[in-house]
């Protein structure tokens, strides 16, 4: 156990992260230069575009030090958004320590304080390593002054490295066999296994990623997720070290994966516990917490043709996407569709953007809504979080809302822009502290509603990237409520329909009513947008049809190519859906939700 | 010569494909300018001494095509400027021409002109070889917009071509002219509304009226990408269209396709039309297309290459697309729908497997009630308003 080192990287985002693990990997020869693949960490599309990972993955790798002896070095990577922040405290939960990265340039950003905390609340080794020193623009100096004041770290434990050019590299393995203690554990007592990723394999079903804590597993064991006392029988335990090796074992201090003929992801849930079914440890590991969806949102797909295409795709989806969640659902205007659950909208947009990417499906989605509460004359109680189930406004003699607080970290001179917007979103009971000089930390109680749609992406410009945010839910509060519906030339979209806060119901259906306009495009009618509150027409606009589009000549040379144009745009209609005579763009479905400031 | 080498485009197996069972159109593309037009994406050359050997290129062209047996029932030789040829070589073109082709005896016989070449001796070889129609390209009767597009005559020269050309016998006369140019609304208007009266006191057969469209690659493409001018925006833009259609129509023209007005059917251009209904047409000259009712192909679009082609005995083809039925089904809508005459509901049924009536039951109600389109006699027609969106109601 002494020759074992668990780690993560934590960085803001673009600081660096996947290129350093890349280097790690490349410097301790686990894949020689040639085969090498950039960013091997994260290898999905979609991560490496938007240079975020979405999935955590682990990887070991051997190492020999120059105490002359072997380790093996764990690498645990972490997702890195705010919708996945419980996958990352999981991740956090196996380590040791972290590698805290810094972008020399760029310097102490909201992720590095964030990701900070969470290391910090989990007792972690920190080791603050400043990257991309190879740039023109970095200043190291400064950085390590913020190391100092901003972090409250020693700042003379810092290194430096250039990720890109692959120096300073051995200095970091060094660090993290020195400077990060080896995993505690009793190889001897009852299995307790950490569950901090699945994957699904096509052959080998669900592939789980885990810390072992205490004890040992091996093949033929017989194991137990203790959250719902499901038993597997153990095919394979293994390290990954880029393709998954099998080993006899895995024991106390390791990390690495267990294949137990887990059908589908859904059937283990990040946090869980795996002990042994015989000889089950006293209690489960600490921090779990049932990962539950907060935006829920419907799925058409634009031709509806595509349904059962949709179908098959989902069901495929969700084998690797555990917090997914979605059941058959029907839109008067949309057809025969699927309502979904998610983390939050960036794990929607990632659903999204797989769904077209990899199944290439052209899906609409319907305003996202959360989950709402009412209690109806009758005495029931129940959820709402599709606006086409709100219940007859007659019926309900109680409506409640989710309520989250919200924690952020930021500097002091932001405190202002932040407070407005938290006001602004119907943020009460603030309470403010100063862990540090010039720092502060805010707390508000707001709704989930007003913080899922837009606040995430206003607090980080507010406070220029400095702000760090994260929620958890708290319950659920009496709020009055209407559900604000759209029409397009009078015809009710229900896709469009979203429930909201009484007070807000104008400015919202303004808002939502403006937003369609930028992006209906003008079409051969004049198009009609309404927002109306039960009868009540509350807001309205209207995209002027276009009155010319045709060209002046046609002739011989000119038809060809005047018939590609209408086939490009033929294309582009084919993603819009019809509602009625209007085609609607995708794009404006999500776009409703969106506010002026943007 | 070698049949098999080039398509015979009007091959009946093969026009059988198309819509309309016309004879086919040919097209004669003379590729010089004395000066390049700033719109203008039409391809030419300035430099004049290439004329003899595209002339005998050009004869070798019309003898890879001599298959054509079926024979034509419209002539169009157009640009380029064709007027720029001399007497003599505008006599020979036209004699070489009917050698090598048959011409129905009622055929349609255009040739564009401009007004600064119609000299009485043009006119009249013209009319002796057999042309029946000219095409006068005037664009305006407004000494500055004739500046603007860089024309090189003046507005009192293309009072006086017309004059000489009905001198000269001519009674199908088209003239053509181009508006929506940029500076102030108001201005601009009036002043196409003037060249719109002068060209109506002529009473000419027929009169095309082109929205200025920038097109890319032009001098004009440069300077509205530059930001030095600005063409009318799309409101200013439907109203010319609209009040120069409803102008012609009062003085008794006949709205029959986007840009394009005939006194009575008997004026429309007949080769023109051929585009916009799928018949075959053969199209000889740099750049210029042919399509056989399922194929469609271009020449090479500069004068060397064609030259060189068919030095060496080869069609100066540049490339050939085979059009889907899908393909030709859409040409086929923003064809139609271009025209007064509309889509032949029936036709297309047989010829698509498509009941547009059925199939776009509800977006053609909508289209009927606010006036975009009718349908009458079993054809689906666009008003002026569906005119000037054709290219959309061509993707409902």
């Amino acid at each position: 156990m002494d020759n074992i080192r668990n780690f993560s990287i934590i960085a803001h985002i673009d600081h660096g992260k996947s290129t350093l693990a890349d280097r790690l990997i490349q410097f301790t020869g686990v894949v020689n230069d040639r085969d090498f693949q950039d960013q091997i960490l994260d290898n999905m599309d979609i991560e490496r575009e938007r240079g975020i990972t979405i999935k955590s993955q682990a990887i070991s790798l051997p190492y020999k030090a120059k105490d002359g002896c072997s380790y093996a070095l764990n690498l645990i990577d972490t997702p890195g958004h705010v919708d996945f922040t419980y996958e990352v405290s999981r991740s956090l939960a196996s380590c040791e320590g972290v590698l805290l990265l810094i972008d020399a340039a760029q310097g102490v950003q909201a992720q590095t304080l964030a990701n900070l905390y969470l290391a910090m609340e989990h007792d972690l080794a920190i080791i603050p390593v400043i990257n991309k020193i190879d740039l023109p623009s970095a200043d190291v100096e400064r950085v390590i002054e913020q190391i100092d004041s901003e972090l409250g770290l020693d700042s003379d434990t810092h290194l430096k490295c250039s990720a890109k050019e692959g120096t300073g590299i051995e200095e970091i393995l060094e660090a993290i066999v020195a400077r990060i203690p080896p995993p505690k554990g009793d190889q001897k007592a009852p299995l307790a296994a950490l569950i901090f990723d699945a994957k699904y394999d096509a052959f080998r079903g669900t592939v789980i990623y885990c810390r072992i804590f205490d004890g040992q597993v091996k093949a033929g064991d017989i194991i137990r997720l203790m959250y719902n006392n499901a038993t597997y029988r153990v095919e394979e335990v293994g390290r990954f070290i880029l393709r998954r090796e099998k080993r006899e074992s895995l024991s106390a201090g390791e990390v690495g994966y267990i294949i137990a003929g887990v059908k589908t992801v859904s059937d283990v849930r990040t946090g869980d516990t795996i002990t042994m079914d015989n000889r089950p440890c006293a209690n489960p590991l600490p921090g779990f917490k049932e990962v539950k969806p907060v935006v829920f949102a419907s799925i058409y797909p634009i031709a509806s043709d595509d349904y059962e295409d949709l179908a098959v795709s989902l069901e495929k989806y969700k084998l690797n996407d555990a917090s997914f969640v979605y059941e058959k659902d029907s839109s008067a205007a949309l057809g025969q569709g699927f309502r979904c659950g998610f983390l939050g909208l960036l794990h929607l947009d990632i659903v999204q953007e797989r769904l077209e990417r990899e199944y290439d499906l052209s899906i609409i989605l319907s305003v996202p809504s959360v989950r709402y509460r009412f209690t109806l004359r009758d005495g029931t109680v129940i959820y709402v979080d599709n606006p086409t189930h709100y219940p007859e406004p007659m019926s309900i003699t109680k409506s409640e809302e989710p309520y989250i607080r919200a924690t952020m970290m930021l500097p002091e001179r932001y405190l202002g822009a932040v407070m407005k917007l938290c006001m602004e979103k119907r943020g009460v009971n603030s309470t403010l502290n100063y862990p540090n000089p010039g720092r502060a930390e805010l707390t508000y109680e707001m709704p989930l509603a007003e913080v899922i749609f837009d606040f995430y992406d206003r607090f980080k410009s507010v406070t220029q990237g400095y702000g760090s945010f994260d929620y958890d839910l708290i319950d659920y509060r009496e709020s009055p409520l209407a559900l604000l519906d759209i029409l397009v030339n009078g015809e009710r979209v229900d896709a469009l329909s979203q429930i909201v806060h009484r007070e807000r119901a104008r400015a919202r259906g303004l808002q939502a009513c403006e937003r369609l306009k930028d992006e209906i495009p003008r079409q051969m009618f004049k198009i009609a947008i309404q927002g109306a509150i039960g009868g009540e027409i509350i807001s309205r606009t209207t995209i002027s049809a276009f009155r010319k589009d045709v060209i002046a000549k046609c002739y011989g040379g000119d038809i060809s190519r005047k018939r590609k144009l209408l086939e490009k745009q033929k294309k582009g209609k084919k993603r819009m859906k019809m509602i009625g005579n209007v085609s609607i763009p995708q794009s404006a479905f999500l776009a409703v939700l969106k506010s002026d400031t943007e | 010569m070698d049949a098999g080498a080039i398509p015979n485009p009007a091959g009946d197996s093969l026009r059988r494909l198309g819509e309309s069972n016309e004879p086919p159109g040919l097209y004669i593309h003379i590729p010089f300018c004395l000066s390049k037009c700033p719109y203008c994406d039409f391809y030419s050359s300035t430099d004049l001494t290439a004329i003899p050997d595209f002339l005998a290129a050009l004869r070798r062209e019309m003898s890879l095509n001599e298959g054509f047996k079926s024979g034509f029932d419209t002539v169009y030789i157009g640009g380029g400027t064709p007027s720029l040829l001399s007497q003599t070589l505008l006599d020979r073109l036209i004699g070489d021409i009917l050698t090598a082709f048959t011409i129905a005896s009622d055929a349609e016989i255009t040739v564009e002109v401009n007004p600064g070449d119609t000299t009485a001796g043009r006119l009249t070889a013209l009319r002796r070889a057999g042309v029946n129609r000219l095409s006068i390209g005037c664009q305006s009767f407004d000494d500055g917009a004739l500046a603007f597009l860089g024309r090189r005559h003046r507005a009192d020269q293309a009072v006086e071509a017309i004059h000489r050309t009905r001198d000269a016998g001519f009674e199908n006369l088209g003239i053509d002219l181009i508006y929506g140019l940029p500076g102030p609304y108001g201005d601009a208007f009036a002043t196409w509304l003037d060249t719109l009266r002068t060209a109506l006191a002529f009473r000419p057969e027929h009169l095309s009226c082109y929205q200025l469209t920038v097109e890319t690659g032009t001098p004009l493409a440069d300077r509205v990408r530059k930001g030095e001018i600005a063409l009318p925006d799309p409101g200013f833009q439907s109203r010319y269209f609209h009040r120069t259609a409803a102008i012609l129509e009062e003085a008794g023209y006949r709205h029959y396709e986007v840009s394009n007005f005939a006194q009575g059917d008997r004026f429309r251009s007949r080769h023109n039309s051929k585009y916009w209904n799928h018949t075959p047409y053969l199209g000889l000259g740099p750049a210029a297309h042919s399509f056989d009712g399922r194929r469609r192909r271009w020449n090479h679009r500069s004068i060397a290459a064609y030259l060189k082609e068919l030095a060496a005995g080869k069609p100066p083809t540049a490339e050939s697309e085979l059009l889907s039925d899908e393909a030709l089904r859409l040409e086929s809508l923003f064809l139609g729908l271009r025209t007064r005459r509309g889509i032949d509901l029936a036709g297309f049924k047989r010829r698509y497997g498509e009941d547009l009536l059925v199939e776009k039951e509800e977006i053609l109600k909508k289209l009927k009630e606010d006036k975009f389109v009718e349908i009458r006699n079993g054809f689906l027609m666009p008003t002026r308003a569906g005119m000037a969106v054709a290219d959309s109601l061509a993707l409902i």
